[in-house]
């Protein structure tokens, strides 16, 4: 099963604030690129992706699930990660 | 130092906070239990297994009532390499039987109930609202900042048991920044099959279930584990590993579980399952050597917040609702000589280092350390355990004898002599 069809498995109810930045974003476009960008391949559901059009990273706020292994793997503390304002973002059936 | 609203707030309704809030509230104490989820349990997660001790001790009888899935009666582990399979069983009947050994559950549905008990109990229970900093006057935690209009709340102790992925600790200096190294990122999806089926397919019962651990090459190098339990109607599958791991070997979570689902021991158990949720969740890995801060005036930390798990044995909401309890207790103290400060907090230190938690954290204290030093050197093993099999059990033209040689060969061969007997050392060390 391809990603896109198992996040929508999971009832996110996203918040109308953004509440993932990215800090710098020549951090990630310059300094990060040896790595690989990993917020890019870690993230369980796939919030960021880096345009090479744009030379930046985007953010799909709206898919994350919370988990905050982005900030966590990030080598240059580049995420301003806070949890969706309360009673929105994911909400598991299951858990 | 204003009025108080209550006299400890609780943050995050998970086990650990439940636990704490309920014994505050039996103890008459005006708890209030602050959760940014949209109903208590919505955002938790584990693989997952509940263990009847402690829950009883807190909820006696919990699961005659308790939206439990199915008594686990048996433990597997599976030790994997690509094609082949080593699996060890352990089945006991009185797991099947009151009280109980450990359950099944699924948290957004055992969390909800949790909270229900709490609530009942007296507590102020207040979901959807999402704490957004913590409030100190004169160098003590006096309240709450929430992200609902003029939703600041003062309390005279605050609980603080937000989860694995702490950012309130982190903020507040509570924790040490969260090490890639020592934290692992878990994804699970849960497959709907009708319950006949299971029953049919893990040859168990109607209330019975089983665990399995999966060991191996299944994360690819990384140092983690695999999971399948049997719920009612459901099967929770899935698979984990450091965050450093996933970093180094540019490995993506979604995929690695897709990947697992295509191994042979695992297509059988789920064909034809449809997937209901995917999931993600950080697990505190630090063990011993990772525990946070335990309190500070005004403020006690428990749970995943302050790294409680046990990687070793599966353990995590025990030690947290363990934990729950004996911070709940320490307040409960604390109130009767009115004195939250760090001083008059600081038997939590005492009564946690005598509990199980801290004594179970501390046999296993050098384990990650070991694993994280020699990433694949268990998945080595493993793979050797499970290819020694398949020479074991394969009648071919080889004698028994050359076939015995061949795998005394091969584990050399991979690890070398003298490093196959230092391993064996450290390794009763870690486990003795």
């Amino acid at each position: 099963m391809n990603l896109d069809d198992l996040l929508f498995t999971v009832s996110v109810k996203p918040d109308e604030e953004v509440h993932i930045k990215i800090k710098d974003q020549a951090v990630c476009r310059d300094k990060c690129k040896e790595q690989d960008r990993p917020c890019t391949f870690v993230c369980p559901a796939r919030v960021y992706l880096f345009s090479e059009e744009e030379q930046k990273i985007i953010v799909c706020y709206e898919r994350c699930l919370e988990d905050g292994a982005c900030y966590v793997a990030c080598p240059y503390d580049n995420i301003d990660w806070r949890f969706p304002r309360g009673g929105s973002g994911v909400s598991y059936k299951f858990g | 130092m204003a009025r108080e609203d209550f006299d400890c707030i609780v943050i995050g309704a998970g086990p650990a906070g439940s636990t704490a809030a309920y014994v505050l509230a039996k103890n008459n104490l005006k708890v209030c239990l602050v959760e940014k989820g949209d109903f208590p349990g919505s955002k938790n997660l584990m693989g997952g297994v509940l263990y009847s001790y402690p829950t009883c001790d807190i909820l006696p009888d919990f699961y005659k009532e308790a939206p439990l899935e199915r008594p686990i009666v048996e433990k597997q582990i599976w030790m994997m390499k690509s094609s082949s399979t080593l699996k060890f069983a352990f089945r006991d009947k009185s797991f099947g039987q009151e009280p109980y050994n450990s359950f099944s559950v699924l948290r957004a549905k055992f969390d909800k109930w949790f909270a229900e008990k709490v609530d009942e109990a007296g507590v102020f229970v207040i979901p959807k609202t999402t704490v957004t900093d913590l409030v100190k006057e004169g160098g003590a935690y006096v309240g709450i900042k929430t992200d609902r209009p003029d939703g600041d709340l003062k309390a005279k102790v605050l609980v603080l048991a937000e989860g694995a992925n702490p950012l309130l600790a982190l903020k507040a200096g509570l924790c040490s920044p969260l090490d890639p190294k020592k934290v692992a990122l878990s994804v699970k999806q849960i497959l709907f099959l009708p319950e006949e089926k299971i029953n049919e397919r893990f040859n168990v019962g109607k209330e019975e279930g089983i665990a399995v651990e999966m060991l191996g090459d299944i994360t690819e190098g990384m140092v983690g584990t695999g999971f399948l339990y049997t719920n009612k109607n459901t099967i929770s599958l899935g698979v984990g590993a450091i965050i450093a791991d996933f970093v180094k070997q540019r490995i993506k979570p979604y995929e690695l579980i897709e990947r697992l689902k295509e191994n042979p021991s695992i297509i059988p158990l789920i064909k034809d399952g449809v997937v209901r949720e995917y999931a993600a969740h950080m697990i505190p890995e630090g063990g011993y050597n990772g525990i946070g801060q335990l309190y500070d005036e005004g403020i006690l930390v428990v749970g995943d917040t302050l790294g409680l798990v046990n990687p070793i044995h599966g353990e995590g909401s025990n030690l947290a609702m363990i934990s729950g309890k004996l911070a709940a207790e320490t307040v409960v103290e604390a109130a009767k000589k009115n004195d939250f400060s760090k001083s008059g907090l600081a038997s939590y230190r005492q009564k946690l280092y005598d509990s199980l938690v801290i004594k179970d954290l501390h046999k296993y204290k050098d384990a990650l350390g070991y694993f994280e030093d020699n990433q694949s050197i268990m998945d080595n093993y493993m793979s050797w355990a499970a290819s020694s099999a398949k020479e074991i059990l394969s009648v071919n033209g080889q004698t028994k004898k050359e076939k015995q040689k061949k795998i005394i060969r091969n584990l050399y061969a991979s690890r070398g002599r003298a490093k196959v007997i230092k391993d064996a050392f450290k390794l009763w060390r870690i486990f003795k």
